[in-house]
């Protein structure tokens, strides 16, 4: 059982282990699986043009996060300074459950996309990757002569 | 009678909106607590802070900006929101909570009473 990185109330989680099975039953998960619960939380999703993909990585400075494509193989790696304070300072930790340290996570990306056009924003801690898909895999309407 | 009601419908609503629980670090120092919660993708018009009582609420609504034709996925951040209740203790001085937002981290300073804050007791001879 993974640890969520964002844990909710019972009925959500009844909710999420009910659409799990069932995505487990018509979902062939791909070779490097999809990690869930590790840092950064990942959204992903895809419009006839592009690939969208929602890094949530708060607090980090965008120069440091390193984004790279190698054959439809997309990397997001970086680090993550710790908050706490040293141990030297006179301080108690009570509640410690925030990510620190280097990440580093992996995703497969559909084989039409194109890694020249590539869109990366950071904004309100979520780091936003856009990229585009070739023409000939966008759906086009064909006229009948 | 009618207070019971009151009750009642509010617990029904914090549980039809369920949030994320944002992790949290928290530690302390002689004059106060810090308090550091992670909330990416909420906008700082979006972050909601309420003290009532001894009750401290952090509450969060996430916007990012999603292609109206956009099919999702893969999701991990499954819920809109986040939320997170804290007791406080009563040395805490609840007037004086500063709080930073920045890049979907919040930072929040809770200073301790001046009453609470250590002191020297000065023995007097009598």
């Amino acid at each position: 059982m993974y640890r969520a990185l964002f844990p909710r109330d019972l009925f959500s989680e009844l909710d999420r282990l009910q659409r799990e099975l069932q995505q487990s039953v018509d979902f062939s998960p791909s070779i490097r699986g999809l990690p869930r619960g590790g840092f950064p939380a990942m959204n992903i999703g895809h419009t006839p043009k592009s690939v969208e993909i929602y890094v949530f990585a708060p607090g980090i400075d965008p120069a440091a996060i390193d984004v790279q494509i190698e054959k439809s193989v997309l990397t997001v790696a970086g680090e993550r300074k710790d908050d706490l304070p040293a141990k030297e300072e006179k301080a108690a930790v009570h509640i410690d459950e925030r990510f620190a340290g280097r990440f580093r996570r992996v995703v497969t990306l559909p084989d039409d996309v194109d890694p020249s056009a590539v869109n990366a924003r950071y904004r309100d801690g979520v780091l936003h990757i856009s990229i585009s898909r070739r023409e000939a895999a966008q759906p086009r309407r064909i006229s009948i002569k | 009678m009618s207070e019971k009601t009151a009750v009642t419908k509010e617990s029904e609503t914090a549980r039809n909106t369920a949030a994320l629980m944002p992790p949290v670090d928290v530690f302390e120092d002689a004059a106060g607590i810090t308090l550091y919660a992670d909330m990416p993708g909420v906008p700082k018009d979006k972050l909601s802070l309420q003290v009532e009582d001894d009750t401290l609420t952090i509450e969060g609504e996430i916007a990012l900006d999603l292609p109206a034709d956009m099919e999702a996925s893969h999701r991990e951040v499954s819920l809109p929101s986040y939320r997170r209740v804290f007791t406080l203790s009563r040395e805490l001085d609840k007037e004086k909570v500063a709080a930073e937002f920045n890049q979907g981290v919040l930072k929040l300073r809770i200073p301790k009473a001046a009453h609470a804050q250590p002191r020297k007791i000065e023995v007097k001879v009598a």
